[in-house]
């Protein structure tokens, strides 16, 4: 017993390093001087200087502007859609499709990128070619076409997440509602949906990231001039490693251990409050 | 009309009887004399129903299943230099001295991927790739999910949460920091230089183990949670029989804990696999440049040499060998999400 009391946490501790050593170099050299990633230049560093350059980069910064804009769109439309999915296959019992429609919101969790990419891009340029043909030609790829590319495939992590929330209660409160006769919709908005708000919200945050962070699908389906910051970046680091780019994932890290360990956080105090209180209530009954 | 109050129940009443009251007393004939099972159907067949069904299914139909008869068509077209780069599969032609529909289906694409070595073997090199991967990613997660669904409730959720940090953060920009890590005057070889541990560079950067390190690193979160899910439901009361009754700790993960995180290990594994094969960039950037992954191939092909048909023959070909494993991790997803009820 003593010894793997021993091994189990030392090889969670290397995992962990394994998770997070890379993460540290890129923010240590991104205060190096030198234009050499790997080279430290100890007589001049630390220095913003690369800092400096990405916000003077205006295709950097219109790059994470249109990746925001589409992000929050993405989230949005994800999860209206998710919901439903994960409402439907949870709640409406059997019917006509239903095994079609659990296989298409399962397969995209592990459909390989590139032929997801692929599939789109031919959808979209079938589309365009209907629309030359009817209307001349208003339909081009673009940010739509990126927007709806991401919603399909975020969808389906916004209908997991929200199928398992409503695995873990029961539906007899949804039917105490019914049965005092308010009607199905009244019911998802005043009892269904507050039930399963914390899933949304990790829905829509893990579909902003999903969003935020996609470069192959991306690549496919975007038209010119409209590339997103992941585009950008993908582009940048092909040729070679650049310092600019450090700084960049620095200040991607920190904005992202900032609002992960702040809602966490802010998750912990609610749920301690509503343990305080379920006891204060038990308390005063007995 | 006391009978009929007797039906003014909300539950029993369609919401159409309420929009039209003109109405009202002939749904209640229906709801007294009609077929006994009526109002049950009303009941569960509410119009709002079809619709709130109506919309993810016909998003999924129209963006993620007619791609995919897209993508069949055109690996039966022959690629042309033309606007858009392929063959009609059908198109209607003056022939017979009828208008007559012509289908014309072309096999190229198939042929030339079974018949070129090219995509065979970057198709056996990409199952070696993903397949690789994944069992070090196992090795990695599962002591790690162990550790962590073992731990005291309050710090496995802090554990938890710095597992999905790195997963938040850019994924390129992940796989980025491990070309800073590993290239010749890179910071590993530095580190081991320094130590004098080796006199010179040992090359890491484009060969196969550079892409296991970059495909284990980013998936290694999918491969943490499914197995965590997993243990964190074990009953431990089990490996306490098993130490009373004199089984060695060993003895007790191999034959109690293993065996019932079987579903655990196929969906993380899954979850890693089949993304892998597929797997576009990061063999780009940490890849060797002798030897290319299908999703690369499939990515040049397309773009570079803008055959199209080729491209989507190279698309079903990946989707035909992945089906498999694609219904083995739908069967245990929908099991994880059903049977919890």
């Amino acid at each position: 017993m003593r010894r793997r009391a021993f091994l189990v946490p030392t090889l969670l501790a290397l995992g962990f390093a394994f998770l997070y050593v890379p993460i540290l170099t890129l923010v240590g050299y991104s205060f190096n001087n030198s234009r050499l990633v790997t080279v430290w230049d100890a007589a001049n560093s630390p220095t913003l200087k690369w800092y400096v350059a990405l916000f003077r980069n205006q295709q950097i910064i219109d790059a994470a502007l249109l990746s925001v804009r589409v992000a929050v769109m993405t989230a949005c439309g994800a999860v209206v859609i998710g919901t439903l999915a994960g409402l439907v296959l949870a709640r409406f019992g059997r019917f006509r499709g239903r095994t079609l429609l659990s296989m298409m919101t399962t397969a995209p969790l592990v459909m390989p990128e590139i032929i997801t990419g692929l599939s789109m891009l031919l959808l979209f340029v079938a589309l365009q070619q209907a629309s030359d043909a009817l209307f001349g030609g208003s339909f081009n790829r673009g940010v739509t076409t990126l927007t709806i590319a991401h919603i399909t495939f975020s969808i389906s992590y916004v209908t997991v997440i929200v199928r398992s929330r409503f695995a873990s209660f029961d539906d007899s409160i949804e039917e105490a509602a019914l049965d005092l006769g308010a009607r199905p919709a009244r019911v998802f908005w005043r009892v269904t949906l507050p039930l399963i708000l914390p899933a949304i919200v990790s829905g829509w945050l893990l579909a902003f990231t999903l969003s935020w962070d996609d470069v192959v699908i991306s690549q496919f389906v975007s038209g010119p001039g409209s590339s997103t910051l992941p585009m950008v970046i993908f582009s940048k680091v092909r040729l070679r490693v650049s310092p600019d780019v450090n700084a960049l994932a620095t200040l991607m890290v920190l904005i992202v251990a900032v609002a992960v360990v702040g809602s966490a956080s802010w998750m912990q105090r609610q749920e301690k409050r509503r343990q305080r209180e379920i006891q204060m209530a038990t308390a005063s009954n007995g | 009309m006391a009978a009929s109050s007797a039906y003014r129940s909300v539950r029993t009443q369609p919401p159409a009887a309420r929009l039209s009251s003109g109405w009202a007393p002939l749904w209640q004939i229906f709801y007294r004399f009609g077929p006994p099972r009526w109002s049950e159907y009303v009941q569960h067949n509410w119009v709002g129903k079809p619709l709130v069904t109506a919309l993810p299914m016909l998003w999924l139909l129209l963006f993620f299943l007619v791609p995919f008869i897209i993508v069949l068509k055109i690996s039966f077209s022959d690629t042309v230099i033309a606007q858009p780069p392929y063959t009609p599969l059908w198109e209607w032609a003056e022939e017979f001295g009828h208008r007559t529909l012509v289908i014309k289906a072309h096999l190229r694409g198939y042929t030339e991927v079974l018949t070129n070595s090219l995509y065979i073997s970057s198709l056996l090199y990409s199952f070696k790739v993903a397949g690789m991967s994944t069992l070090l990613c196992l090795l990695i997660a599962y002591p790690m999910a162990y550790g962590i669904a073992r731990s005291a409730p309050a710090t496995r959720n802090l554990l938890l949460m710095f597992v999905m940090l790195p997963f938040m953060t850019s994924f390129l920009l992940r796989v980025y920091a491990w070309m800073g890590l590993l290239s010749n005057n890179g910071i590993v070889n530095n580190l081991l230089l320094a130590l004098g541990i080796i006199h010179e560079p040992v090359t890491m950067m484009h060969t196969d183990f550079s892409v296991y390190i970059g495909i284990v690193y980013s998936y290694l979160p999918f491969m943490i949670l499914p197995l965590f899910t997993n243990l964190e439901k074990h009953d431990n009361a089990l490996l306490e029989a098993a130490a009373d009754l004199g089984a060695r700790p060993w003895k007790s993960f191999l034959r109690i804990t293993l065996p019932l995180s079987r579903p655990g290990i196929i969906a993380g594994s899954m979850l890693v696999f089949i993304p892998a094969v597929g797997e576009f960039v990061i063999p780009s950037l940490l890849g060797r440049p002798d030897q290319l992954m299908i999703g690369r191939l499939l990515y040049d092909k397309f773009f570079a040499t803008l055959d199209w048909s080729l491209a989507s023959a190279v698309a079903i070909g990946m989707l035909l060998l992945l089906v498999v494993p694609m219904a083995i991790f739908e069967y245990y997803q929908n099991r994880e999400l059903e049977v919890r009820k």
